[in-house]
């Protein structure tokens, strides 16, 4: 087991490096100044000259490479070129919007798909269990930044319960700040419900038809209590597995979300400094976001050996 | 059984209709999608204009069957460019193993790794918005997909009798992957194909939508939805056609590929990735 | 099970109480939705206009100021006097002011801000501005010397522009984060992404602003700044980006529609230098080709007054040259044949990411294929935009506009992207620089906009409205943007 995590901690040090090398090489050939962007318009040649050189855009590509990976290794992130801030800071600042969307999101999810399947697995092959899946098939259809369209239509604009955008900040009280998430939260949620509704329901029925439940069963187990006692507990390694994956997704994927709802999130941040050439943002973000769906998927790595030993010893 | 084969007739049926749209958009659409008329713009909609008109004075109903042309396109193109790369990948990691396993396989993960919309965004944004690039930063994220598959089912297939019995009889690696490993994971790659289909669908909608997909003046239900947001109190159904368009599309593909699956191989239990 | 419970009553809370609504008593504030948030907030550093929209006027102010009408005012320099060969200008300054951290403001900050503007290691965007300035020179703590290398005829009103505001030497290298200025507000807090917030100044050198503090909310989505709009969460929107939107605003007693105008020419700016742009004959045709009515009102919902020359109407010395080249097929498909190209040719139009350009991008491309030139369009961002077309004129067609006030000398400049610059319109310029008399100058700005129009250097469309959407009940907001500002020195709450 310890020999197992060592080697995917190895694999995961070895990805992040990969990672910085492909993020800084691939941002490096997009075309575009981040100095000619601050100087806009009416920009004085000898100015922008100057902003190239004080931003340390004019030294050779390896050299900037390894000052910024340098840096990133003693978690020194560098300093935007346009807000002129330490981009770690920039990040921990809009990862309170994200990270609160991103668990608000998951937690809606789990709490449709979960009983959903409960209840469509209790009753397998009947008209119910078609109606849920039905709903499934349409809930993973509908494109998320529709369906938030559509949301602002209704909840915002029409019966005026949400404000259709902004964030007012923790600042300004948990419960406005929550209150601001709710419509994005659910946007993200419905697509993700559906997605979870499918794969628990399936696991559900599939340990249903294990050995031990049967024999549970034929003591006289009811199949409510079978199925929530017994099938669920053993249903969630897959539910877990695709939990972890709709983490680093919902982290990264709020970008169009946030751009419709206008929350000062990482996806706003980084889609800001794309348009920008805020490249150290951009390098940032996407290092913080590769980090992330590496360690989720070491989590549930390890998840999966500690729930099965013989993982831990074969290949995946 | 019952449920698979409604599935597969819906799913059969959504998708043979969007098929259509596009095709019949290729010969004719009641109007030009593309003639903009500002002085007959959001018209609500009437016997002249089925879907109304949107700010431009184009008629919806046209741009939604040209938008059917670009957003099948797009996906298929890149479900292909995912199948044409990723298999061969996957079949070769699987038939070489060790260190070549090894890296293929270690290359799938950091790309599955990366956030794919952002570098969607990314790569457009070095090579400039548009159809092609849309359909080329789709295809990348459908490689590993494939090549994970293919290599899976693969495995799985190399002990097998066989593959043995070939292997006594002479047949190298290459051809034994082509002759008789890749007959065996066709049904799976071909449901996995429908559901990469309709997500590319969905992504090239997403990248339409941000501004990064096809280029006016040619429709795309993606832009159509973020150029007509800001209409919706005035025009809903400007909103309300390429949303219903994209959804038709994507229950279609993904009803038709559940079908697939329960009719080619009751086995199967893939689930889909995200 | 219990978790799932505990999750829907939190659910059930915040659905409660978002209905209870806050109906709060106002306090003695403002505030104003932008559009855009500026990346840093040194005016004198970037040239980006959402850094002038706040803090000119109210944290920052220059030697003069401009005001709502465009005419050059007095600001800290409370007068100046010009020698006449008008090579020397001395500076008369404010006593008694102070920056926001208590420095007091007198002659040697003035020749800091303004040595640095025009250093070899200057990063201002409008270096060009002090271009002029031989030397500067203190000569008592209230009086500055400013000695001209030539004539330069803007020279007070440039330096009422943004990027030359005065800042002090102790805090020059924080304001891009920490603004400190000697204007009626003071900088509170920055939260990113979000918004930005001032206070009013107690010790402002000047009458002092009514309004106890202004938060600057950024919402560029329109849909979002019209649901702000409606349920008060933003008091004014001095630019509404959501203009398609107005119908469902107008005749609402709550709210004041005020079209101003700017000093945004919007054009189809068309590369001179490249085939077969530099006929003028192909850009006689383009500009028949253009129907000024149908692009007004899908590009820009029919605001926006049409112009016939790089010219802004609300000027006194503005001619009306739209009947220059009026719209007409016949005209611009003879032209085309007598140019060579009776089967019109292909082009490309890159647009740049702002709503005027794409959807006037849209219906000029239509318009133009009409008389035959074929263009395809090429969406790109800013940072592209820029850097191809503006910095290094890879470009046939584009859609822009030019917000910066006075700026028709831009056509004089000889690698200024539509590569124009003939030497009969730079004499003009030339001219001007010298004139230093309203009645002067405006036969020549009338000649230069004639040349222009008739040379028709690029498609001229029309004047940039500025759409004002605020609470009918908030006074003394500028109705016009002359420059790129909101002044809120002058704002008040009437009481209802």
């Amino acid at each position: 087991m310890v020999r197992f995590l060592a080697g995917r901690a190895l694999a995961l040090v070895i990805t992040l490096l990969a990672a910085t090398l492909v993020v800084f090489l691939v941002l490096n050939v997009v075309p575009g100044d981040p100095a000619a962007y601050m100087m806009g318009l009416g920009g004085d040649p000898a100015a922008l000259a100057e902003l190239r050189r004080e931003l340390g855009l004019d030294l050779p590509v390896w050299q900037r490479y390894f000052a910024w990976a340098g840096g990133l290794a003693m978690g020194d992130f560098g300093v935007s070129y346009t807000y002129r801030v330490p981009v770690g800071d920039l990040i921990l600042e809009r990862m309170r919007v994200t990270l609160p969307l991103t668990l608000m999101a998951m937690a809606l999810s789990t709490a449709l798909a979960i009983p959903l399947a409960l209840f469509a697995a209790g009753r397998r092959g009947r008209a119910a269990d078609a109606a849920v899946s039905g709903l499934a098939q349409v809930g993973l259809a509908i494109p998320n930044f529709w369906l938030a369209i559509l949301l602002v239509f209704v909840f915002s604009t029409t019966l005026k319960l949400f404000s259709a955008g902004g964030f007012p900040g923790w600042e300004a009280g948990v419960w406005p700040a929550l209150k601001a998430l709710v419509l994005p939260a659910v946007a993200l949620a419905l697509p993700q419900a559906a997605v979870l509704t499918r794969v628990a329901r399936g696991a559900l029925i599939e340990t249903m038809g294990e050995d031990y439940i049967r024999t549970a069963r034929a003591k006289g187990l009811s199949e409510r209590r079978a199925l929530r006692d017994h099938a669920l507990r053993n249903a969630m390694i897959p539910v877990l597995t695709i939990l972890g994956l709709q983490f680093t997704f919902l982290l990264a994927g709020g970008i169009i979300i946030e751009n419709v709802f206008y929350l000062p999130g990482l996806g706003r941040l980084v889609f800001q400094a794309i348009a920008q050439r805020d490249l150290v943002v951009v390098q940032g973000v996407v290092i913080v976001l590769v980090f992330a769906a590496v360690l989720v998927t070491l989590a549930v790595d390890a998840a999966y050996a500690l729930a099965d030993p013989r993982v831990g010893k074969g290949r995946r | 059984m019952k449920r698979s084969s409604a599935s597969l007739a819906i799913g059969l049926a959504f998708t043979a209709l969007i098929l259509a749209a596009a095709g019949l958009s290729l010969v004719w659409t009641p109007y030009d999608a593309e003639l903009i008329l500002v002085e007959q713009r959001l018209m609500p909609p009437s016997a002249a204009h089925w879907f109304g008109t949107d700010q431009m004075g184009r008629d919806v109903l046209s741009m939604i069957l040209g938008g059917a042309r670009n957003s099948i396109a797009v996906a298929l193109v890149a479900a292909g460019i995912g199948l044409g790369a990723g298999v061969p990948l996957g079949l070769f990691a699987a038939a070489q193993g060790g260190i070549v396993d090894e890296i293929v396989m270690r290359s799938n993960d950091l790309i599955f790794a990366f956030p794919a919309l952002l570098l969607a965004i990314l790569i457009t944004a070095i090579a400039g918005p548009g159809a092609i690039n849309a359909i080329v930063a789709i295809g990348i994220f459908n490689i590993p997909v494939f090549a994970r598959l293919a290599r899976g089912g693969a495995l799985a297939l190399w002990p097998r009798d066989f593959v043995r019995a070939a292997r006594v009889a002479g047949k190298g690696r290459l051809r034994i992957s082509l002759e008789h490993i890749l007959p065996n994971i066709a049904s799976v790659l071909i449901v996995q194909g429908t559901i990469q289909f309709s997500l590319g669908v969905l992504a090239e909608a997403g990248l339409s939508y941000v501004g990064l997909g096809a280029q006016p003046p040619a429709p795309s239900w993606g832009r159509m939805l973020a150029e007509s947001q800001t209409y919706f109190a005035l025009a809903p159904w400007l909103a309300l056609a390429p949303g219903l368009a994209i959804v038709t599309t994507v229950l279609g593909l993904n009803m038709l590929g559940d079908g697939l699956r329960d009719l080619l191989d009751p086995r199967i239990r893939r689930e889909r990735a995200i | 099970m219990n978790a799932f419970r505990r999750l829907a009553a939190l659910l059930a809370c915040t659905l409660a109480l978002s209905a209870c609504g806050e109906p709060q008593a106002r306090a003695n504030d403002v505030r104003l939705g932008i559009a855009l948030e500026p990346p840093n907030l040194d005016p004198t550093s970037g040239a980006a206009a959402a850094t002038d929209e706040i803090v000119y006027a109210n944290v920052f102010e220059g030697l003069t100021r401009v005001g709502a009408h465009g005419e050059v005012l007095p600001a800290l320099a409370e007068r100046w006097d010009v020698s006449p060969d008008r090579l020397t200008y001395t500076f008369h300054l404010h006593p008694g002011a102070h920056f926001h951290d208590g420095t007091t403001f007198d002659a040697s900050d003035v020749k800091y801000s303004l040595d640095r503007a025009r250093a070899a290691d200057s990063t201002n965007a409008q270096k060009g501005l002090f271009e002029p300035i031989a030397s500067v020179d203190v000569v008592d703590p209230l009086t500055v010397k400013v000695t001209l290398s030539r004539p330069a005829g803007d020279f007070l009103f440039n330096m009422g522009w943004g990027d030359a505001v005065i800042v002090a030497p102790e805090s020059a290298a924080t304001n891009a984060v920490k603004p400190i200025g000697t204007g009626p507000f003071r900088f509170s807090r920055w939260l990113r992404g979000t918004q930005i917030e001032l206070v009013r100044n107690p010790d402002y050198w000047g009458p002092p602003a009514r309004l106890d503090a202004a938060t600057f909310v950024v919402i560029s989505d329109p849909a979002a700044a019209y649901a702000a709009l409606l349920a008060g969460d933003i008091d004014s929107f001095p630019n509404f980006p959501a203009v398609e939107l107005l119908p469902q605003i107008e005749g609402d007693p709550r709210f004041a529609i005020v079209i101003g105008t700017t000093e945004g020419e919007t054009i189809l700016a068309i590369n001179n230098a490249r085939k077969p742009f530099d006929d003028l004959r192909v850009r006689q045709a383009i500009a028949h080709a253009i129907d000024r009515k149908a692009l007004i009102l899908g590009a820009s919902e029919g605001y926006g007054v049409p112009i016939g020359s790089h010219f802004p109407p609300h000027d006194p010395a503005y001619v009306d040259l739209t009947g220059t080249y009026p719209y007409d097929i016949a005209a611009g498909r003879r032209l085309l044949a007598e140019a060579g190209f009776p089967d019109g040719f292909k082009a490309t139009m890159k647009l740049p990411p702002v709503a005027y350009a794409r959807r006037g991008g849209e219906i000029l491309a239509q318009q133009l294929k009409v008389i035959g030139i074929d263009v395809s369009i090429e969406n790109v961002e800013w940072a592209q935009w820029l850097d191809q077309v503006f910095a290094n004129g890879d470009f046939d067609l584009t859609i822009v506009s030019h917000t910066e006030p006075r700026d028709i000398a831009i056509y004089a400049r000889d690698d200024y992207y539509f590569r124009y610059a003939k030497p009969a319109f730079k004499a003009l310029m030339a001219e001007l620089d010298l004139a230093g008399d309203d009645a002067v100058r405006r036969p020549v700005l009338q000649a230069a906009q004639r040349m222009l129009a008739e040379d028709a250097v690029n498609g001229f469309l029309f004047q940039l409205p500025k759409v004002g959407v605020w609470n009918a009940r908030l006074m003394g907001q500028w109705a016009n943007a002359p420059v790129q500002a909101n002044d809120l020195t002058g704002v008040y709450w009437q009481e209802p």
